[in-house]
């Protein structure tokens, strides 16, 4: 119980923060629809069915602006030495990881919520499915299961920006893979049963880099 | 209280602590003088959990230091020159936030009370970023013992204070030490040592050299014998 109570105190103090300046969130709302624009601009011109594309590019959009949210999370907490604030609490490092793992998802999900309507404006499609939402939501806590870790792992380095981006984008390759799989199944109007195995894959990833992180965080973070 | 035994920490080939032993009574309040990088604040992280340390015992209220950290967390506050408060906050906030980490109990009372103490009830829904320096170390302070730790760790303290809050800082430690709490505080200001504390410890080249109880000591003779052991460079 303590640990939840812990975990969700870190969760709202990630919110209430952002609620008060809202750079992050409006910064990646801004960049997803960038890529989003220059996407659809650049494909109208060269390719003749869309919808092919579009699960492509919907899934390299997340991708890209998830990244943003990332790397600022755990580099907030350097300001005014905050992790070591974190740190001093006598509670499980895991908590950490959780709480920030957490908050991302909040963000990013709120993120894709937004867009998923423009994108299905822009691309002419109906993105509003229970499916794609599970997926989108699986996808996500696989970009936060691995990106909160890795950006632990990379907050006290140099070159934390570059450095972020070099190692989570090869690790969520596959969850980038199987979600565009099954968008691209659903779109198509696949059976089920064809795209049924990406979805099982996105949950054993999910549980894997999850289990991994609450295993390996009090490590990463020793420094 | 404190029990230090051997205890080294190196940064790879780099020596921060070389063999430190220490004893700090309870409701002691021993101050640790000592030049950039004797290794003040290395021992001061280590004691509040932050770092490992190579070799030695630690051990805090009989605890050991490596196997019951989490026991230990509860038991001590630490300040450093940075406020480990979130700037996009409010002063209430901060206090709150830290307060659900350590699990208060009757955490509103708890901040109301700690507002007052620390003189910025007036500023209690202000954001941490708009605070002064020194209400920001105030801040930090009523961060550090939001759980009432039996132990104070202080790592420089008057870092970029100006007289004014400098003297605010030291009325404030006062009161905080008085409430019998053991208090380990670093500086590299010689007169701040000698204000509060009973006992000064000089920290060389991650060595305790010297320690000395603070009857009849004065600013002169702390100089004096500081000077001895770490020779030239001393601030007043």
């Amino acid at each position: 119980m303590a640990f939840l109570r812990k975990t969700l105190a870190i969760v709202w103090k990630d919110v209430v923060a952002e609620l008060r300046t809202r750079e992050m969130f409006s910064s990646m709302l801004v960049f997803a629809l960038l890529v989003i624009v220059i996407f659809s601009f650049s494909f109208d011109l060269r390719v003749e069915n869309i919808v092919q594309v579009a699960p492509g590019v919907l899934w390299v959009t997340f991708a890209f602006s998830s990244t943003l949210e990332l790397s600022r999370s755990l580099a907030v907490e350097m300001e005014n030495g905050c992790l070591d604030g974190l740190f001093l609490a006598p509670m499980d490092r895991s908590v950490i990881y959780f709480g920030k793992m957490l908050g991302n998802l909040v963000f990013i999900s709120t993120i894709e919520a937004l867009m998923l309507p423009i994108f299905s404006v822009v691309f002419n499609l109906n993105l509003i499915r229970p499916l794609l939402l599970l997926t989108v939501f699986l996808g996500t806590t696989g970009f936060a299961a691995v990106g909160t870790l890795l950006a632990a792992m990379a907050v006290n380095t140099r070159a934390r920006e570059v450095m972020l981006p070099v190692l989570v984008f090869p690790i969520i390759l596959p969850v980038v893979i199987s979600a565009v799989k099954v968008t691209g199944g659903v779109l198509d109007g696949a059976a089920f049963s064809e795209f049924a195995h990406w979805i099982q894959f996105l949950v054993a990833f999910d549980v894997i880099f999850l289990v991994v992180s609450y295993m390996t965080f009090d490590f990463v973070v020793q420094g | 209280m404190i029990e230090i035994q051997g205890l080294v920490k190196s940064f790879g080939h780099t020596y921060a602590l070389r063999d430190v032993d220490l004893k700090v009574g309870e409701g002691q309040f021993l101050t640790i003088v000592g030049p950039n990088g004797a290794g003040k604040t290395t021992l001061l992280r280590i004691l509040a959990t932050l770092l490992k340390p190579t070799s030695g015992l630690v051990n805090i209220d009989g605890l050991h230091l490596a196997s019951r950290s989490d026991e230990i967390r509860r038991r001590i506050g630490f300040v450093s020159h940075q406020s480990l408060t979130y700037d996009k906050l409010t002063v209430e906030e901060n206090l709150r936030f830290y307060g659900r980490l350590y699990d208060v109990v009757g955490l509103e009372e708890r901040v109301d009370s700690l507002l007052q103490l620390v003189g910025l009830r007036a500023r209690r829904h202000d954001p941490a970023r708009t605070l002064s320096r020194g209400m920001q170390q105030r801040l930090s302070i009523a961060r550090a013992i939001i759980h009432q730790p039996s132990l104070l760790l202080l790592d420089e303290p008057y870092t970029g204070l100006d007289q004014q809050a400098a003297e605010m800082l030291r009325t404030l430690l006062q009161t905080v030490n008085e409430e019998s709490r053991t208090v380990v505080m670093t500086t590299h200001n010689l007169q701040r040592a000698v204000e509060l504390c009973d006992t000064v410890a000089i920290l060389t080249s991650g060595r305790i050299v010297c320690e000395m109880k603070n009857e009849n000591l004065d600013l002169n003779r702390l100089r004096e014998i500081y000077w001895t052991y770490v020779g030239n460079g001393v601030t007043s």
